[in-house]
């Protein structure tokens, strides 16, 4: 059964310059329990994707077409108060910057807690309970939880601000950036918890992340988003090992790898595209080296290439020779 | 080689802030060891990627060489001469030599400069230029070497016109003006998207090879590091733990602390299976550095005397040095086998 389906996602900013087209077109979907994760620069619509599942866009971002369903239920038409139902207890956010995520007068324990009692009809010392479970579960001192977040360490946080996406045992947890501020060794704690507590909770996972270095050893599946576009979608194998789209081998090349021979990576020419006027035909022609007159011309759509394995380009594999 | 700079024992210290309350009732001040006793020689037309976690003190470090914070002791070597930091002109004359790349493009460039102010600025403070034409000049020369070409077309513009990568280049154009020998790049790329990345990085790698420049690249990523720099130093709590070239320290890492880092760096290929020996637990605080070897207590392997003894940088092979109790261990263990 698949948990999330989010098809012809169309999400766009009406903002006083026009409209930004920040998700143009995505369609993606998830099966229970997998893990998928959604790479790409900044400005690329990953993080616009995910709020547009929790429906918590900011007043001028407004989901234009597209539907998105989790298992039979339609999000895109519920109103603002069922939507509250779904929202933490089938599908959690893990935010980006946990530094900066929660109430700092206010105990950690408490803010767990908060969330529970806000879901779920319990009495407040069921939740303090409950809070007590989810620092065991995230591998926190349960002597801390009494702590403020200034007496937390910054990995720290962002274990309680796990815990708290855990609080309703929610089907779907999405983390936007969770590792990108923290420390390498700090990072590896978090993605080993993470990856633990999708198999043993059964729930599915969506990292969000411009570091496409750290998806290869948690996500099943990766898609790479350019300019509110996927522009390759598959297994984390095909990915990696076989992708076809120059802008998916360009990212790739980007992250050195120590244990292939040193190269030092050529460099994307040119910038990110303006979302308020995306370039004709193919929204990355301007800065590919293999583009020809139809990639200005013509969209190009997705090209199947089995095992789930799709891309966006009309000259797919060009790179290989 | 040369060296061009030389550090001898330098340490940089801060005084931790406290409460008003605990200020008045504690006659000491805790002490925060940032840089704690560090000997490095950087070599000409070299770049050395300074790597560690936050809290490392690597940031203290590079700014202690520009005297940009004061040292507690040691001293630093410029070009073989000691920097003496209370002589004023002297310190002029380093400075001049001697440039900084920041980790933020979006903080370290005043919003309200055009970019020709912004990059003339170190000319005009150190009075080198006497023409408005020479100032163009000169703006336009750094402009191109900082790959922003053609340079008439960012003159007059405002940082919020860049792109990060583009403002970034403008700050490396502020360094190159006044045709330093020594740059210190803290961070330069961490802020900037991957694409845009790699073309900063080429660019400091062309700088070093055309001009023959020395940088100081300051880093949290072992993997750039390893791409661009041609020696490593690891850092931890304010002190150098292993240095050496960037493919030994890669390949071969000694110190027990580098090990953990390279067991943890992201490798971008499919491994579901890797199982990463992840240390438990963060950096210590740097006011209360642990005893003996500051590493000891994460590390797998430590013994009795790296609880007691600090270890020193010694030599593992030739050109690579490890501050670690092991390599005497081992070499004493391979010797009663004889």
């Amino acid at each position: 059964m698949k948990l999330l389906r989010v098809e012809n996602l169309k999400t766009y900013f009406h903002i006083s310059e026009g409209i930004v087209k920040a998700v143009d077109d995505v369609s993606f979907s998830l099966d229970d329990g997998q893990c998928l994760g959604l790479v790409g620069e900044s400005g690329c619509g990953k993080t616009t994707t995910a709020l547009s599942i929790n429906r918590l866009l900011p007043p001028e971002g407004i989901i234009e077409g597209g539907e998105i369903y989790l298992e039979s239920v339609k999000l895109t038409v519920l109103s603002d108060v069922e939507i509250r139902k779904h929202r933490w207890k089938d599908v959690s956010m893990v935010f980006q910057g946990a530094m900066n995520a929660m109430n700092p007068v206010m105990k950690i324990g408490e803010q767990i807690a908060e969330a529970v009692v806000w879901h779920q009809q319990v009495t407040h010392q069921q939740a303090w309970n409950r809070a007590k479970e989810l620092f065991e579960l995230v591998e926190l001192e349960p002597g801390r939880i009494g702590g403020y977040p200034h007496e937390f360490s910054g990995g720290m946080k962002q274990r309680a601000m796990i815990a708290m996406a855990l609080a309703c045992d929610p089907k779907l947890v999405i983390g936007d950036e969770p590792t990108t501020a923290l420390d390498v060794m700090v990072q590896a704690q978090i993605l080993n918890l993470l990856d633990r507590l999708r198999k043993t909770l059964k729930m599915g996972l969506i990292i969000i992340t411009h570091d496409l270095s750290i998806l290869g050893e948690t996500c099943d599946r990766i898609a790479v988003m350019y300019a509110g576009k996927i522009v390759e979608i598959g297994s984390t194998e095909d990915v990696y090992d076989r992708h076809m789209h120059p802008y998916t081998h360009r990212l790739l090349m980007g992250f050195p790898n120590i244990h292939r021979p040193k190269l030092m990576p050529e460099p994307i020419p040119g910038s990110p595209p303006d979302l308020i006027r995306p370039p004709s035909g193919c929204r990355f022609h301007p800065r590919c080296d293999y583009a020809q007159e139809i990639c200005q011309e013509q969209e190009p759509g997705m090209t199947t290439a089995g095992n789930g394995h799709s891309y966006a380009c009309h000259f797919g594999g060009a790179f290989n020779g | 080689m040369d060296n061009v700079v030389e550090l001898k024992n330098l340490k940089v210290t801060f005084v931790a802030k406290q409460s008003f309350l605990k200020e008045l009732l504690m006659k000491e001040q805790p002490l925060v060891r940032a840089v704690d006793g560090v000997n490095v020689t950087i070599k000409k037309g070299e770049i050395l990627s300074l790597v560690g976690e936050s809290g490392s003190g690597k940031t203290t470090l590079g700014k202690a060489i520009l005297n940009l914070v004061d040292i507690a002791d040691g001293e630093i070597l410029f070009q073989n001469q000691v920097v003496n930091f209370h002589h004023k002109q002297e310190v002029r004359r380093f400075r001049q030599k001697a440039q900084v790349i920041f980790q933020d493009p979006y903080q370290s460039l005043n919003p309200k400069s055009l970019i020709i102010d912004i990059v003339a600025e170190p000319l005009e403070v150190n009075r080198l230029i006497k023409t408005e034409a020479e100032r163009n000049e000169r703006v336009m020369k750094a402009l191109h070497d900082a790959g922003l070409d053609p340079p008439e077309r960012y003159l007059y513009r405002y940082p919020y016109e860049l792109s990060g990568g583009q403002r970034q280049r403008v700050a490396i154009a502020s360094a190159l003006i006044l045709n330093p020998e020594f740059i210190v790049a803290d961070e330069p790329v961490s802020m900037l998207d991957v694409s845009i990345r790699t073309g900063i990085l080429k660019l400091l790698v062309e700088l070093k090879e055309s001009k023959g420049l020395t940088f100081l690249f300051i880093t949290h990523d072992l993997s750039l590091a390893w791409l661009i720099s041609d020696r490593i130093a690891i850092m931890y709590l304010g002190k150098i733990m292993e240095i050496g070239e960037s493919d030994t320290v890669i390949k071969q890492a000694v110190h027990p602390y580098t090990q953990a880092l390279l067991e943890v760096m992201p490798i971008p290929e499919v491994n579901r299976h890797r199982q990463r020996k992840v240390l438990s637990g963060e950096t210590p605080n740097p006011t209360n550095i642990p005893a003996g070897c500051r590493f000891h207590p994460r590390c797998p392997h430590a013994f009795d005397r790296c609880r007691e003894e600090e270890p020193v940088l010694q030599a593992a092979r030739s050109n690579h040095l490890a501050a670690c109790h092991l390599i005497e261990k081992e070499t004493s263990q391979e010797n009663s086998h004889d």
